[in-house]
């Protein structure tokens, strides 16, 4: 029934895009000459990178140079969101991509001896080539050979003068030799995009026969660009040495009519040329997150290929994606071989990068048709991305769905469009400005330069949407579940169930923890206190396989997403069964099976194997279990073997089942079993003719269900999980509710579960999470990886297949015992969650809790020996990697009174950041005074801190935090909290739920918490999973820049998880300024967080702390920072080893809490502490009986037992220590019935770098400059800072001067505390565009006023400060339909005020606690998770305004009257007319402000017509507050929100 | 689950006992009933801890929260099962234990402990008064025979999972009743003996023989038991400590086993000689207990329903504090003053106190020669004991009951005969799997461990049931309670 072309296939490693990572070894002295490779730990699969981009075009296609020098001064003044290296000149890269300068070439060309033909017919590009002239001249023949085998005529080749000088030493040691070749069309070819694609066809070649000749020239060669029609130039710089390196582009004859600008900001600094941007069609400003799984989708759908533009010369594109590319790169590869297999420009984007359609309330159904067809073709491309793209006629830009990087444009009256990630990038005179906008999320913005004109988004998408009736060819073909017949569910027999849990390993605390709670609350339970039980693979007790996979997660390079308050972009929609030919359009493509969720019901299942219309074919997935691991292997073989004979007669539907398992038929893991089909399947070039579902007795948690879509199923049915809550259901109803509303209720939980772990790591839809294994696989062999996870980080090795085949058979021997023992043969207990004597071990248990209790409260040497002994055994034999550590002597042991005293060493160490809220006051001041005692630190948490600890008390302790962190949520982040701190840490993850948020329930909001987080006692309080100031790692630089222009005393810190990559995302960091880095374990405790993530989320700090180190000194960023960890510190051997693989710092988070009571309970969330420590109850804090004693006893012992092991080990200071690998070595014998394959080898690597690259931070603690403006500033208003004296000064800013007025805000804090100055003490009249962060974390009694524009987070975190912007007096366009300021204004605000007269971009007063803001207009998003304040939109609001919003009001102005049914989320606000004399009051007086600040004339229009505006306001009050008010209210306390 | 907010709620109950002078007029259990709804209110206090230290201090891993929580949730099959998996004598350890797992519970760091112990009680008899405990004979035998020598609750417990193993049991006891010190040595107001015999009664359903009036070693001998592949001796720590003092050989001096078992024997309708009927009765006797401890309070008890003149015990250590004391931390077992219901009953009670001599007449016991005595506490050292000058004093006494402790098990009987090798304490030394010197034979309980509870003792058994178990079969699927018993301190 099929007639796909049969194509030969190249062999799996030729068409994998990125080569597998070996491990090379190679001589110090070539190392930074190289392109990355793996190392140690290290994989460039792990690199990121992201940037600024501008794009700058005349809308009438008039060429010009002024067009050339214009993207230029783009790229110069986007400078700062790039990156430099470890040598300060060298950049990550910068590029300009323009139209074919015909004029200038012709020139070029005659110089060189070559005569060009006519514009058109020929073709040019950049080509980067090796030095050595040999290869060279190599690479050259083999150019010409395959231009002549194409029937094309090699014109020749120039030489493109460069001025190497110009660059960085880095740069220039690894600069190619470029050239630049000119190819004539030939004759057979007649139209020109015929010989786009045979000039795509000739690069595409020419790549893999350099790629496949190997060699040192291989990673030198790269081709920009070759085209007709477009011409890139690029290269590793920094923005402003783009054009005097390459002096082509200052001839006045390079013309074009557009220019496209990357700035490229890579994570870690390794050198490559090739990865600059722009590439052929586009440059990309964000990451694809579902890279891994775009590949191998595009890899797999490689067999149905047929093109007849390209017929038989199409195997010749292949591999498609560019080995070694970055995610930019492919995705560049991805359109282009779209677009040259005949789609549009424009339609190919759509497809890659859709609009999230699915929960669309207003969007055409033609549109919504297509989208639905399309996603039969392929998966979006999910990530942060701004993308300028073209082919050189039309030129465009498109936004993810999630609008999460910013891109700015104005339209000109002398017909120029600029568009760049920040507005101000070029100036334009006010009065030539026709129009100032934005890209809005999903939004494509297209200029149409042959039709001479700007297309807006709805004309084109309807123009294509419109090209097929895909509605009727959807309506017409697709199939889904429930049109299909009825059938009757086959459910496993009763007396089986027991024995069915015992063989899939189910746990009587896991039905009481996970399952029953899922179906009777429809969501995943809560636990706290983090996870202490040993990795899978260092367990004792069998493991079900997911354990062996850990969730990765976003952090720094793309953020989180808020699936529950932002669930407009998500879908969990996805079809299933057999693709076709990604290049041809037809009715068929659409016969698929559509299913709304991946999990199946009882009634699906039957439904699904009863008549679907789909060929199906069910595999049993059993395996002889007397054989062992070969019988495993065998029948893994077969397994394929059948899957891909069922395929290939046709199935289109494959269900692999494990329902027969009996004793001598064991189940092979679901999981295995998918992965392995999946995998071979790809490689057979069969998988998407196919769909997966797994029958499974096995999956029951979210986290199996993702790993199972993760690694390629469409649809699981968990049958097993099933028949348990049914029989909970009969045996408890009270417990569960009826069964049929349990099952309900526990799909709707795996629904969340699946939205949530994918959010964690960006991912909207589960047809791109599908088969995009976001998973490091921790605990087994290569062997198993690479067979059956293919592509899967993984870097201890581990476990093969016979101890797999061990695990299952102990499984099965308490299923199918040998006798049945009367009374003693329940399920087992469990104990994972909870301790039990006979469940998984955990690190604290009875005896670790008790002995540490009395050492420390009795000063009880012997006791903390008993402690030490016990934890370091545990670590040993329960499963933790740092005990698989022997410790070797650097030399000969030193005396010990010769070793750094203790009080030297304690400054070293951290207790855990815990907010206050999530603890009592008690136990946070009590770390506090601790720390301070021993002049060590402790760090605040996210939820503030009381002013009235920042100065000591008068017993001479001090309770003030020396570490305030910053995070998500922005809780209590003021000028004056920031001022006061040693340490500021921007927590990026925690390592007990990476990549997600927390929340705290109003009940918990206590007015003292209230206060201090400055929010409403009682309204429930939300930290958003991403920073919303956060969404690439040039915005993190921002934020690191911001904090230390607010307390330039301050060290900036950045807490990341480990995880894969986490080395690499750590060079970033350091590149972007921080001075330490935290790498947290995955242990780490935690208020709340679901189960799953607690047990899923992050690595072992090992692992990542030791490629952090590793990465760093490849980098030679090593010395830029502190490194620092944490993660289940508990004794002087663990500090020691962390100090071995690099940490100079060491934090103690929960064993601090032990040491003050705690006896983890693991109900934080609950509010039930007993020990008075994780409450606010104040009959439970009463019970708190912790003293700074106890701490400061813990940190010495600590800190005593290491100077014994220093003495030992022939150390005299920890420094000398730090980064000793050399000292660590794999303990010989593992005496372990599984993790015999276990390799720590790349842990313990030392990269091959120079002796001499330090091993620690070398630089003083601050290396923060204030910035020259505000320096000034603070020098000329000395009078208004020291003596109060009123004053007012003018000032002219640009784009490129960022957070302005936030140092001076700084010394007013540190001058006068919270309070500030008094109103208008310093008055600052502003011109020109404001630069990022402008006037964040203002103070009170500064008033900026700004007459121009500015870009993202105006006004974060204001404190106090009144701003106002609006348009140049001389600008013509009317003010409230034009943007004026960018994303994310007023983030984390607690008090002042903000007028803007024009309109917002998204995320309008985010998580705002107490401004006040007026705005004309506000994108996506607006007010969101806002808890205080007010906020006044005096016209039109994006999408989903007021999500998660929980405090504060807001008026809208409703003009188009679909406030209410189409931009509200009105899930938790109220919204009501405006008619109160209170509210009026209040309204007309903000608007008269508004208009007194701006010169508003809307708001002058509004207050002159009241009345006839007045009705169509709408005011929005969360529930929440109002209760919140009310109960406040009745308690006498005022109302906590000043309103103006 | 559970009620997360209980032990906030609830204060801590336990049921009342029946008035002094009545229930000193009987040998009946001595608590009334506790209201259903009461229990559950009393289950709700349990806080299902992350760290459960009460399932630590338990000797048999009790699941103790889980039970706890599927009572509250009124799901008291269930909690039976829970229960029965690690404990085959509830019945028992409800009645007699002194909860080391209250001692460990989480909440009685600042609060009274959850009522663990009279949950535990409340599920079994609930178990019983609802049918719900039934014989569960193996479904399969193996074919092996086993002995298990000695009837106390290490026996019966070893017995029973054997049984379950599928192996066919025999047990052995020197007596003439099957139980052990549970039926001889535990006072009938703590232990009513109907609870034995209930059980006793399973377990022969369940296939279990019973052979009493056998004594190894004296009425057979250890060749008699060649038919059984596994012997198991839970014979117990049945040699008590002396008192060798002058006047020791006076008449009216008895060691308390011999009183309680006398007493033990009337209760159940036989009569003793009357010579020993009238030495072993306190009363109108001044009695004098020595020895602080469990058995000396039984003796407390039973003196007071014979009618003694007065009960006076006395304690060679120095009065406890009520509270935990210092350096004796939580969740570790605290030497405090306990006070039994015996002790409340009346008497008096005397610490530090050294007996020096007995006085008598005619060879008859009439009084004891005390002198008070303080102990030097330094650190790392066994306190170092000294008499206080100026505190003899004598006390009138009739009938002197011994309860200081055993000493270990008999070593001229199937000890000798077996020819097994003992530790320097004089325990029957085991190798790790818990097998003697002889193949095939085993120990479990205070023959192995020295004296100990009656809840370790059950520990023992189970866990040698499993090593038997494991040596016939060369594999096991009885359960193992796991790690982590808590250390004393």
């Amino acid at each position: 029934m099929y007639t796909t072309k049969q194509v030969t296939l190249p062999s799996f490693r030729e068409w994998n895009p990125n080569e597998m990572p070996e491990r090379h070894h190679s001589s110090p002295s070539d190392t930074l000459c190289r392109p990355p490779r793996a190392q140690g730990l290290y994989s460039p699969l792990f690199d990121h990178d992201a940037c600024g981009v501008g794009l700058v075009c005349h809308i009438k296609g008039h060429a010009s140079h002024a067009i050339v020098r214009d993207g230029l001064r783009i790229l110069e003044n986007l400078a700062h969101r790039g990156a430099c290296g470890c040598d300060a000149t060298t950049g990550d890269g910068a590029g300009i991509l323009i139209q074919m300068p015909h004029a200038f070439l012709l020139k070029a060309a005659q110089e060189a001896g070559i005569a060009l033909p006519a514009k058109g017919a020929y073709g040019a590009g950049l080509v980067f080539l090796p030095h050595d002239e040999n290869r060279r001249q190599w690479c050259r023949t083999q150019f010409e050979a395959v231009v002549r085998e194409e029937g094309q005529v090699l014109l020749g080749w120039r030489r493109v003068p460069v001025r190497p000088e110009v660059i960085g030493d880095l740069a220039r040691s690894t600069r190619p030799s470029i050239r630049q070749v000119f190819i004539g069309r030939g004759e057979e070819l007649t139209d020109a995009a015929a010989f786009e694609r045979k000039l795509y066809l000739i690069r595409k070649v020419m790549e893999k026969r350099v790629r496949e000749a190997g060699g040192s020239g291989k990673s030198a060669f790269h081709i920009p660009s070759l085209s007709a029609r477009t011409l890139v130039y690029k290269g590793m710089f920094l923005a402003d040495q783009m054009r005097p390196f390459y002096p082509d582009l200052d001839d006045p004859a390079m013309a074009s009519a557009l220019a496209i600008v990357h700035q490229r900001y890579s994570t870690n600094t390794l050198p490559s040329w090739g990865l600059a941007q722009p590439f052929r069609f586009l440059c990309h400003n964000g990451e694809i997150n579902t890279l891994r799984g775009n590949i191998n989708w595009m890899n797999a759908r490689q067999g149905l290929f047929a093109s007849e533009l390209f017929g038989e010369d199409l195997v010749k594109l292949f591999p498609v994606a560019t080995p070694g590319g970055s995610d930019s790169m492919i995705l560049d590869n991805a359109l282009e071989l779209l677009y040259h297999t005949g789609r549009s420009l424009p339609h190919c984007i759509m497809m890659l990068i859709p609009e999230a359609w699915q929960h669309h309330a207003t969007m055409p159904a033609a549109k919504k048709d297509f989208y639905a067809y399309h996603a039969c073709l392929m998966e979006p491309w999910d990530g942060p991305a701004s993308i300028p793209f073209t082919d050189g006629t039309v030129v465009g830009a498109v936004l993810d769905r999630n609008g999460l990087r910013p891109s700015r444009y104005t339209v000109t009256r002398d017909d120029r469009v600029i568009m760049a990630s920040e507005t101000g990038v070029l100036t334009i005179e006010p009065e030539n400005v026709l129009k100032k906008g934005r890209l809005q999320p999903g939004r494509m913005f297209l200029v149409d330069m042959a039709e001479g004109r700007i297309v807006e988004d709805e004309e084109i998408k309807a123009g294509i949407a419109g090209r097929r009736p895909y509605g009727q060819w959807i309506r017409g073909n697709m199939v889904s579940l429930a049109e299909l017949p009825e059938a009757a569910p086959v459910l496993p027999a009763g007396d089986r169930l027991s024995t069915l849990q015992k063989l899939f390993g189910y746990t009587t605390e896991e039905i009481r923890m996970i399952l029953a709670p899922m179906g009777r609350d429809g969501r995943e339970p809560t636990g706290s206190m983090g996870d202490d039980i040993p990795l899978a693979i260092l367990s004792r007790r069998p493991r079900l396989l997911y354990d062996y996979f850990k969730q990765l997660f976003a952090q720094v390079t793309n953020p989180p997403l808020d699936a529950i308050r932002e669930q407009l972009v998500t879908s969990l929609a996805t079809t299933i069964g057999s693709e076709r030919n990604l290049f041809a359009e037809t009715p068929q493509h659409a016969h698929q099976l559509f299913l709304e969720r991946p999990l199946l019901s009882d009634e699906d299942m039957a439904r699904l194997r009863g008549q679907s219309g789909l060929k199906t074919e069910a595999l049993a997935i059993l395996y002889p279990l007397g054989q062992g691991g070969s019988g495993l292997e065998e029948a893994l073989e077969a397994l394929c073997r059948q899957a891909a004979e069922a395929v290939s007669q046709g199935a289109a539907l494959l269900i692999l089942t494990d329902r027969d398992a009996a004793r001598q038929q064991a189940p092979i893991p679901a999981l295995l079993a998918t992965a392995a089909v999946h995998h071979h399947l790809i490689r057979e070039g069969l998988r998407t003719r196919c769909g997966l579902v797994v029958e499974t007795g096995e999956a029951r948690e979210v986290h199996h269900f993702c790993c199972l879509c993760g690694f390629g199923a469409g649809a699981i049915y968990p049958y097993l999980a099933y028949a348990t809550l049914r029989d909970q259901a009969a045996r408890e109803p009270a417990l569960v509710g009826d069964s049929h509303q349990a099952l309900q209720r526990y799909r709707k939980a795996v629904d969340k579960g699946f939205l949530k772990v994918m959010s964690k790591m960006g991912i909207s839809t589960l047809q791109s999470y599908r088969g995009a294994q976001i998973f490091e696989c921790v605990g087994l062999a290569p062997g198993v990886v690479d067979r059956y996870f293919t592509w899967t980080a993984s870097r201890i090795g581990g476990a093969d297949l016979d101890g797999l085949a061990r695990e299952i058979a102990r499984r099965l021997t308490k299923a199918f015992p040998v006798a049945d023992i009367p009374d003693q043969d329940l399920l087992e207990i469990g104990g994972t969650y909870k301790w039990r004597r006979d469940g998984e071990r955990h690190q604290y248990n009875p005896l670790t809790i008790a002995r540490l209790q009395q050492a420390v409260r009795e000063n009880n040497r012997s006791a903390w020996d008993d402690f030490s002994t016990i934890v370091n055994r545990q670590n040993r034999e329960g499963g933790l990697l740092r005990g698989l550590f022997d410790l070797r002597p650097a030399g000969d042991s030193v005396p010990l009174d010769t070793v750094e005293p203790w009080t030297a060493i304690v400054k070293r160490f951290k207790t855990g950041a815990m907010s206050y809220g999530s603890i009592s006051k008690e136990a946070h001041e009590t770390q506090a005074i601790a720390m301070n005692r021993l002049g060590g630190r402790s760090n605040s948490g996210e939820g503030g801190e009381d002013a009235d600890r920042f100065r000591p008390d008068a017993n001479g302790d001090w309770r003030n935090s020396a570490i305030k962190q910053v995070a998500s949520g922005r809780f209590g982040v003021t000028i004056d909290y920031l001022t006061h701190a040693d340490e500021l840490q921007i927590k990026m993850a925690q390592g007990a739920k990476p990549g997600e948020g927390g929340q705290l329930p109003g009940s918990k909001v206590y007015p003292w918490i209230a206060k201090t987080r400055h929010c409403t006692p009682y309204v429930g309080l939300i930290s958003p999973p991403p920073h919303h100031d956060i969404y690439s790692i040039e915005d993190l630089a921002q934020l690191i820049y911001d904090l230390k222009m607010a307390n330039p005393a301050a060290r900036v810190s950045v807490k990341l998880v480990s995880e894969a990559g986490v080395g690499t995302i750590a060079a970033g960091v350091a590149k972007a300024g921080a001075d330490v880095v935290l790498i947290s374990g995955d242990v780490g405790g935690t208020g709340a967080s679901p189960l799953t993530s607690i047990r899923y989320g992050g690595l072992p700090w090992e692992l990542g702390l030791s490629e952090a180190r590793q990465v760093l000194r490849q980098n030679g960023l090593r010395d830029r920072v502190v490194l620092e960890t944490d993660g289940q510190l508990k004794t002087a051997r663990d500090v020691a080893v962390a100090a071995l693989l690099g940490a100079e710092e060491f934090g103690f988070g929960t064993v601090s809490l032990v040491c003050l009571g705690c006896i983890m309970m693991r109900v934080c969330h609950l509010n039930t502490c007993p020990v008075g420590i994780a409450t606010q109850d104040p009959e439970l804090r009463k019970k708190f009986t912790g003293r700074p004693g106890h701490l400061v006893n813990f940190m010495r012992f600590v800190a005593e037992d290491l100077r014994s092991i220093m003495a030992e080990l022939g150390f005299r200071t920890v420094a000398e220590m730090v980064g000793r690998v050399d000292c660590l070595e794999m303990t010989a014998a593992i005496d372990h019935w599984k993790a015999g394959g276990l390799d720590l080898a790349a842990i313990l690597q030392q990269p091959d770098i120079p002796a001499a690259v330090q091993d620690h931070c070398l630089l003083a603690e601050t290396r923060a400059a204030p910035p020259p403006l505000d320096t000034a500033l603070i020098e000329r208003l000395a009078p208004a800072l020291e003596r109060q004296q009123p004053m007012t000064i003018d000032l002219e800013v640009r784009n490129t001067q960022r957070s302005v007025g936030t140092t001076l805000s700084h010394e007013i804090a540190k001058r006068h505390g919270q309070d500030g100055l008094p109103e208008d003490t310093i008055v600052i009249r502003a011109r020109g565009t404001g630069g990022q962060s402008f006037a964040a974390f203002g103070a009170p009694g500064l008033s900026i006023h700004l007459e121009g524009e500015a870009n993202d987070y105006f006004g974060k975190g204001l404190s106090g400060a009144r701003l106002s912007l609006r348009p140049s007096a001389a600008a013509t366009f009317p003010a409230e339909e034009n943007i004026i300021v960018g994303n994310v204004v007023l983030y984390g605000a607690t008090a002042g005020e903000v007028f803007i007269r024009g309109v917002a971009g998204e995320r309008f007063a985010v998580r705002n606690s107490g401004a006040v803001g007026v705005v004309e207009g506000v994108g996506d998003h607006g007010c969101e998770y806002m808890t205080g304040g007010v906020v006044v939109v005096l016209g039109v609001t994006g999408r989903n305004f007021a999500a998660g919003m929980s405090g504060g009001v807001a008026y809208v102005l409703d003009a188009d009257g679909d406030f209410a049914a189409r931009r509200c989320n009105r899930e938790g606000v109220a919204l009501e007319p405006v008619e109160t004399l209170e509210d009026v009051d209040t309204l007309q007086a903000l608007i008269r402000k508004h208009r007194d600040c701006t010169h508003s004339t809307l708001a002058e229009r509004i207050l002159e017509h009241w009345d006839r505006f007045q009705p169509r306001f709408v005011k929005i009050t969360p529930l929440e507050y109002k209760r919140a008010l009310k109960r406040l209210a009745a308690e006498g306390h005022a109302p906590a929100q000043r309103l103006t | 689950m559970g009620k997360p907010t209980g032990f906030k709620e609830f204060e801590r109950e336990t049921p009342e006992t029946r008035p002094v002078a009545e229930r000193l007029g009987d040998y009946r259990e001595i608590y009334q009933d506790f209201p259903e709804e009461k229990l559950i209110q009393q289950a709700a206090r349990c806080m299902d801890c992350g760290v459960p230290t009460c399932h630590s201090g338990c000797p048999l891993g009790n699941r103790i929260p889980d039970w706890n929580e599927l009572v509250y949730r009124g799901q008291w099959q269930e909690a039976l099962a829970q229960l029965l998996a690690t404990n085959n004598f509830p019945e028992f350890t409800g009645r007699l234990c002194p909860a080391p797992c209250e001692e460990a519970c989480v909440l009685s760091i600042n609060e009274p402990a959850v009522t663990i112990e009279h949950i535990e009680k409340a599920i079994i008899e609930k178990g019983f008064a609802q049918g719900w405990v039934k014989p569960e004979p193996p479904a399969r035998r193996t074919g092996r025979q086993v002995a298990v020598i000695g009837s106390g609750p290490a026996g019966l417990a070893c017995a029973q999972q054997l049984n379950r193993a599928g192996h066919t049991v025999t047990v052995f006891e020197r007596a003439d009743r099957i139980g052990g010190l549970l039926c001889y040595g535990i006072p009938d107001f703590k232990l009513g003996k109907g609870i034995i015999d209930r059980r006793l009664d399973l377990m022969a359903a369940e296939g279990i023989v019973f052979k009493t009036g056998v004594e190894i070693g004296r009425t057979t001998t250890a060749d008699d038991l060649v038919d059984f592949e596994a012997v198991v001796l839970c014979t117990g720590s049945t040699r008590p400590r002396d008192l060798p003092i002058p006047g020791r050989e006076l008449a009216g001096i008895h060691f308390a086993m011999d009183f309680l078992s006398c007493q033990n024997r009337r209760v159940a309708g036989k009569t003793p000689s009357p010579e020993l009927d009238a030495a072993l009765n306190a009363g109108g006797k001044h009695a004098v207990i020595i020895g602080g401890g469990d058995t000396g309070s039984d003796c407390v008890g039973t003196c007071h329903r014979q009618g003694a003149r007065s009960v006076t015990s006395f304690e060679l250590l120095p009065q406890p504090p009520e509270e935990r004391p210092e350096g004796q931390p939580w969740p570790f077992w605290p030497m405090r003053l306990r006070t039994s219901s015996s002790h409340a009953e009346g008497g008096e009670r005397r610490w530090s106190i050294l007996s020096k001599r007995f006085v008598g007449q005619g060879g008859r016991l009439t009084g004891i020669e005390t002198v008070e005595v303080a102990f030097d506490a330094k650190p790392g050292r066994r306190p170092a004991m000294h008499e206080l000058p100026g505190t003899t004093r004598r006390w009138p006494a009739e009938i002197v009951l011994l309860a200081m402790g055993f000493v270990g098990p008999e070593q001229d009987t199937v000890v000798q005969q077996m020819g097994l090798a003992l530790t320097d304490t004089g325990t029957i030394a085991t190798d790790s799997n818990g097998m003697t010197s002889r193949p095939g034979v085993f120990t479990a309980g205070d023959a192995r461990r020295g004296q100990s509870l009656v809840v370790w003792a059950i520990s023992e058994g189970r866990e040698m049931a499993r090593a038997v178990d494991l040596y016939l079969m060369g594999e096991t699927a009885l359960p193992e309670k796991g790690c982590c018993d808590l250390p004393r301190g």
